[in-house]
């Protein structure tokens, strides 16, 4: 995967994520097209898109878009289900999740981002497993809020 | 979870209000963070927006430097400077204090340091540097979740060349017992895998272990790995693919745990990963392709369940079997399958039906056929994306009956396309069909005007260009090719009569390059109305100077006729003053050769393209005026490379003060001894400037270049090719008698009643019927030509194939797989060898022997033959490193016949070249009449390819042409005169001399033959020809003194870590020794635990290495002038220790 990029139905970027080095000029210049080229689609069109050199694969949530770039050879149903699972995972953890839960908790959102997907690879697809990786992290602000040092609280057994 | 959010409620009061927590959006609104996004939403303005960000992160910014800020509060001041940044707003300032916050935060506002890091810096970035200590910390960290964090952002963005610092840890992380760590590690090792690949070359036997790994997470990660390995090098996996088919079957029958289920399809992810791979491995390879047969049937009867997931793993199912060696009981479910997507209400489906289809269409043409109703409707369909789809499709399968519909339909969405990209694909893709197919002149022309208009100035310029060539050249008899000229003006004509203003600038172009050929021919056509309408485009303001340029050539030639002198004297005057050089250039032209009949009838002569032109390419003509300046005291000519050089060399003097406080001892006299060349060189350098200027103006000519190229090459071209390739654009195929095409007829008479509308309108049949016509009838020949799309960059010289589809052979190496007559002629001479084995046989009685050698034809040796070819075409880097260590630790002459074929082959050598270590010969490619093979020299100061070309038909081939060319190679011809013609049963032999422009691991060369023989059309086959770079190393012999001023000088460089060699010897001596042997190098000196060593890449690249021993391994540290060079070189020393 090049990129996934979260947007709403205005237009507003909600949340990106790029794999692959490229300058802020060129991010810019591409999320703004891109937003625009998905945004003039009609709601029954094909899901995916071959947008200059790219092959795009995108949904709708909602209000929000979920939109990804891959690479050729890739598989274009199955990036519609790495979407669908982020969703999944969204909903999991924010419970019914929506778009304000990732506007305010967008670094949140990005945790959950990186546990999944890895370098734009599938990381772990078992969804209790990320929900759980996620959980231990949170655990630990609570427990650091509260006064105990994190060092202390660790053991391995409960990651 | 549940408990988790609960606890974490539970928590809430104590915590401070500055932390949004999961689950409770309205209750983080109260955050600064929520107040800042409330405030962005209430406004109305981008400017009050800007305002409003430009004050947030005026006061973060203030925050953030503030020495009271604690590492709470950079938290979440880092949050706020994330939003700006999403928004559009720089926060630059703030990236040092993300790498800050994760170098000192707790766990959790580490993580937000990390995540910050990871948004706001690229790989690139130099601030990177400062987080490598950081990420080493949390490496070794006893806390797990600090260890997750340090491998999440290793493995998305880590400075390339300070992998080899944190290498040992992630390595160390692959044996951790917890299944997270060791999954991140190895994706963290993937990443590094893609972008230093050299680096992790010596743990790929770990690569198994985590294939192994119990936890299917893991094994999960490494297919990553794997599928990249594979696709570079299919060749070197292959032992693997009975474990892939086993883990497929296990996933497929539902051992994996429930967790890996989605939507109750086991490990979907997995699946489809594997069916990649395999598809990889199996491709071109029956026996690799048999192993899988099963459980590529148990998986498209698995997956059953109408989802989506299900219908991602039944495509790659799909890809997968048109990939590999086809079974036709898989092939017709794969077809089934197909055909399911296609018919599919869905319209993601129904895509990627279409796509499929475009995938396999030309194995198997007859699946497009039953779909063709359905295709016909994709064609209207509302959603552009299908509809590009289908025209995708429908150029696959385009041929000279259909092409006048399907070139329509193109061009008719092209019409309603507003997107550039898609233009510029549509556009050469009509050209390309217009090229093969067209039916007529007429036809061609007007498609070409369409193209030209629409295509405007972005489509690519070799269409323009290969128009004109195929104008020029014409391509059938005389009278055709007039009338297809006189439609070409007459078309021009009336569009410049209309509203020329509208035309692209290419088109502008085309139409007075064709108007100054090619107007005389219309002799109705007085030259003055020519004049008339070119002498508009001069006056329109869009008329680029490009155009302006190519119209003034254009009246240069009309004024031939005489009679427009007084037009084309105003023209020159008003240009002759112009500020465009190359315009100005072109008005002197037109003056002067207006004035001077003789002159223009010399230069411009009438039909030219029928007269082959003699360039004179040395420039001899100029040696007397040189050899008279030079009398006179100019400077002697260099090139603008040695130029280069002195310069460079001059810039290194500049060095010389730092150089001088370093340890490196340099005596006064050396540095005396330096700078006197140098200086010398700065004196020439200067004169050398000044020829540069004089470049500098003819830079701009480079444009003047392109202008005249198309009239200054066809002589030259026609003389080249017009012979070659009698391209017959309108010849019906061949293969197309009468009774076939009633065969044709009937069989599409039959195909739609399967199709499911009930009834299909009269317009839609009468479509399907034209568009699909002659389809049937070609699969047999498209059966034949399986594999892929003839590659683009051959297509022109492959238009003459289109005609003649049977009879035209495209031969890509990967492709040959019938033995042919070359292999049996190669094994014929393991016998005869056999019998006449010894060393010192003359040629010429080997020429005999050869000839012989055809006549009797032994199938018993195919396998054998089939499996070195099977090697070469493989990439397979160890098999190619490996006989080039054979070569390079046996210095001696390589006399010794490493194989009977290569035996034979090297009497051809010549004799200077025959005493000189070389590399084996290998098969290239081969056919019924001609085989090629090759080996590499290693001369002292060059590299000369060999290219043997075997003529094993009963007939002399003619017109003999070699075409090399590669990325990364110069390569030049040795001969002066090519050999054209081969005899009977002979072999002719092409030298060529290599050098690396590019250095990478490996460099290739792919070359293109096309020859003749006595009957039938021109012919081309294809190859190429892999070789190490470590055949272009030779040992720099230098100084110790020399040594250290170079390594000052030379900018690229890398270091790692090699493992020592310790048989008896000093460890150190023995590993240098070894590298000196097998790679060439020459060791400079000893002193104690270190080394240096010096060595060039031809010619005069040099790199150099340091060696220290560091415990128990070797620490190299590589610098060279060029970049990739030290990469590379490190890559070979590995390989070479790792032989050892």
């Amino acid at each position: 995967m090049q990129f996934m990029l979260l947007f709403s139905r205005q237009g507003k970027l909600r949340l990106q994520k790029w794999y692959v080095p490229l300058s802020d000029k060129e991010k810019k210049k591409i999320t703004r097209e891109l937003v625009q080229t998905v945004l003039a689609r009609k709601p029954k069109m094909c899901s995916f898109l071959e947008w200059r050199d790219l092959k795009i694969v995108y949904k709708r949530y909602a209000s929000l878009y979920f939109c990804c770039a891959i690479e050729d050879q890739d598989n274009e149903l199955i990036t519609l289900e790495i979407i669908h699972r982020y969703v999944e995972l969204l909903d999991k953890y924010f419970g019914s999740v929506c778009e304000l839960d990732i506007i305010f908790n967008f670094e949140k959102a990005y945790f959950i981002l990186d546990e999944f997907l890895l370098g734009g690879e599938a990381q772990e697809t078992s969804k209790k497993n990320v929900l759980k990786a996620i959980e231990q992290a949170d655990l630990l602000q609570e427990v650091s809020n509260t006064g105990l040092h994190p060092e202390s609280f660790v053991n391995p057994s409960c990651v | 979870m549940s408990d988790v959010v609960e606890k974490t409620l539970t928590a809430l009061p104590s915590l401070l209000s500055l932390d949004s927590q999961p689950g409770s959006a309205k209750l983080s609104s109260t955050s600064k963070l929520g107040n800042l996004i409330r405030g962005i939403t209430e406004l109305t303005s981008k400017h009050e927006e800007e305002k409003l960000i430009q004050r947030e992160l005026a006061s973060i910014k203030e925050q953030v430097s503030s020495p009271n800020t604690s590492m709470r509060q950079m938290k979440e001041l880092m949050v706020r400077a994330i939003y700006c940044e999403s928004l559009g707003y720089e926060a630059s300032f703030s990236y040092i204090h993300a790498i800050k916050l994760a170098q000192q935060g707790t766990v959790l506002e580490k993580r937000v340091g990390y995540l910050a890091v990871s948004l706001f810096l690229n790989e690139s970035h130099e601030l990177l540097l400062l987080l490598v200590n950081t990420v080493l910390k949390d490496l070794q960290s006893t806390n797990l979740i600090e260890v997750c964090m340090a491998l999440t952002v290793v493995s998305q963005m880590f400075p390339k060349d300070m992998i080899p610092a944190i290498l040992p840890l992630v390595e160390e992380k692959l044996n951790h017992p917890k299944e997270i760590i060791r999954r991140k590690a190895v994706l963290a090792l993937y990443k590094f895998y893609l972008i230093a690949p050299n680096q992790v070359q010596h743990i790929h036997n770990k690569f198994r272990k985590a294939l192994c790994d119990k936890d299917p997470g893991v094994m999960t990660a490494s297919l990553h790995i794997y599928l990249q390995m594979i696709q570079e090098n299919p060749e070197g996996y292959k032992d693997l693919t009975a474990s892939f088919v086993t883990i497929l079957k296990q996933v497929v029958g539902g051992k994996l745990p429930m967790d890996f289920n989605y939507h109750s399809v086991p490990a979907p992810w997995l699946q489809i990963q594997l069916l990649r791979i395999l598809s990889l491995l199996g491709k071109n390879d029956q026996s690799t392709s048999e192993i899988m047969y099963e459980v590529l049937d148990e998986s498209l009867r698995r997956a059953e369940m109408n989802h989506n997931i299900t219908y991602a793993i039944l495509y790659e199912c799909v890809k997968c079997i048109y990939t590999i060696h086809p079974k036709s009981d898989l092939l017709e479910k794969a077809a089934k399958c197909i055909g399911n997507f296609v018919l599919s209400p869905k319209i993601n489906l129904k895509y990627l039906g279409l796509k499929a289809l475009t995938y396999v269409v030309q194995q198997d043409p007859k699946l497009a056929l039953q779909h063709q109703m359905t295709i016909i409707e994709c064609l209207d369909h509302p959603d552009l994306i299908i509809k590009r789809e289908t025209l995708e499709l429908l150029f696959r399968i385009t041929n000279a009956q259909n092409v006048t519909v399907i070139v329509e339909k193109m061009l008719e969405f092209l019409h309603s396309n507003t997107d550039d990209y898609t233009t510029i694909d549509l556009v050469g893709k009509v050209a390309e069909l217009a090229e093969k197919y067209a039916p007529g002149n007429e036809w061609f022309i007007e498609t070409m005007n369409t193209v030209f208009s629409v295509g405007g100035d972005m489509m690519q310029p070799d269409i323009p260009n290969s128009f004109l060539k195929l104008l020029s050249e014409g391509f059938d008899t005389v009278e055709e090719d007039r009338k297809l000229r006189l439609f070409a003006v007459d078309s021009y004509v009336s569009l410049l009569q209309g509203e020329p203003g509208k035309l692209p600038q290419r088109f502008l172009q085309v139409i007075s390059w064709v108007l100054g050929e090619y107007s005389h021919l219309r002799e109705e056509l007085e030259p003055a109305t020519v004049m008339r309408l070119l002498a508009k485009l001069l006056d329109m303001k869009q008329t680029s100077s490009e155009t302006k340029s190519w119209v003034l050539l254009a009246m240069t030639k009309l004024v031939r006729a005489g009679q427009v002198f007084q037009s084309a004297q105003e023209v020159s005057e008003t240009y002759g003053s112009s500020m465009d050089t190359v315009l100005r250039q072109r008005a002197q032209e037109l003056q002067h050769l207006s004035q001077d009949c003789e002159l223009r009838a010399r230069v411009l002569p009438q039909d030219a393209g029928l007269e082959p032109l003699e360039v004179d390419s040395s420039l001899s003509f100029l040696d007397g005026f040189v050899s008279e300046a030079l009398a006179a005291g100019a400077a002697p000519y260099k090139p603008p490379h040695q130029r280069q050089e002195e310069l460079a060399q001059a810039k290194a003097l500049s060095l010389e003060p730092y150089g001088l406080s370093l340890p490196i001892s340099m005596s006064s006299c050396s540095i005396a001894d330096r700078q006197s060349p140098t200086l010398l060189s700065m004196s020439s350098g200067l004169s050398g400037d000044s020829t540069d200027l004089s470049h500098k103006g003819s830079s701009t000519t480079l444009k003047l270049d392109g202008v005249k190229r198309v009239w200054g090459r066809e002589g030259y071209l026609a003389q080249r090719e017009a012979v070659e390739e009698a391209a017959q654009v309108e010849v019906p195929s061949p293969l197309r008698s009468p009774s076939q095409q009633a065969e044709a007829d009937s069989s599409h008479s039959q195909t739609p009643t399967p199709t499911p509308t009930p009834e299909p309108d009269q317009e839609k049949q009468q479509l399907a019927s034209s568009l699909f016509f002659g389809l049937s009838s070609q699969s047999s020949v498209c059966l034949m030509g399986k594999s892929e799309p003839t590659p683009q960059r051959f297509r022109r010289k492959a238009k003459g194939q289109a005609s003649s589809s049977g009879a035209a052979e495209q031969i890509s190496n990967s492709l040959v797989s019938a033995p042919s007559a070359v292999d049996n002629f190669l094994c014929n001479n393991l016998l005869d060898s056999n019998i006449t084995s010894q060393v010192g046989i003359s040629s010429s009685e080997q020429t005999s022997e050869l000839s012989q050698g055809p006549a009797t034809t032994n199938g018993t040796c195919d396998t054998e033959a089939e499996s070195t070819d099977g090697d070469i075409k493989g990439s397979n880097p160890s098999l190619i490193i490996g006989d080039n260590g054979l070569v390079a630790a046996d210095p001696t002459p390589h006399k010794d016949p490493g194989s009977p074929k290569d035996f034979c082959l090297s009497s051809h050598l010549p004799a200077e070249l025959s005493e000189l270590c070389r590399s084996e010969i290998t098969p290239l490619c081969s056919n019924q009449s001609l085989g090629l093979s090759a080996c590499h020299v290693h001369k002292e100061d060059s590299l000369v390819l060999v290219v043997f070309i075997t003529n094993s038909s009963d007939a002399a081939i003619r017109q003999i042409l070699l075409d090399l060319d590669s990325e990364q190679l110069q390569v030049s011809c040795v001969s002066d005169s090519p050999v054209e013609d081969v005899t009977s049963h002979s072999v002719a032999m092409h030298q060529f001399s290599l050098t690396v422009k590019r250095p990478s691991v490996h460099v290739e060369v792919v070359g293109m033959v096309s020859y003749q023989l006595p009957v039938g059309t021109p012919q081309e086959v294809q190859f190429s020809y892999k070789l190490p770079l470590t055949s272009f190393i030779r040992p720099l012999t230098v100084s110790t003194e020399e040594y250290g001023t170079m390594w000052l000088s030379f900018s690229h460089d890398t270091k790692q870590n090699l493992t020592l060699i310790s048989d008896g010897e000093e460890p150190l001596t023995a590993t240098l020794n070894v590298l000196k042997e097998k790679l060439q190098l020459h060791i400079v000196e000893i002193i104690g635990m270190e080394g240096i060593i010096a060595c060039q890449l031809l010619r005069d690249q040099p790199c150099l290495m340091h060696c220290r021993v560091h415990a128990d391994v070797l620490a190299v540290w590589l610098r060279s002038p060029v970049p990739d060079l030290p990469d590379c070189l490190i890559y070979h020393c590995q390989r070479a220790l790792q032989e050892h």
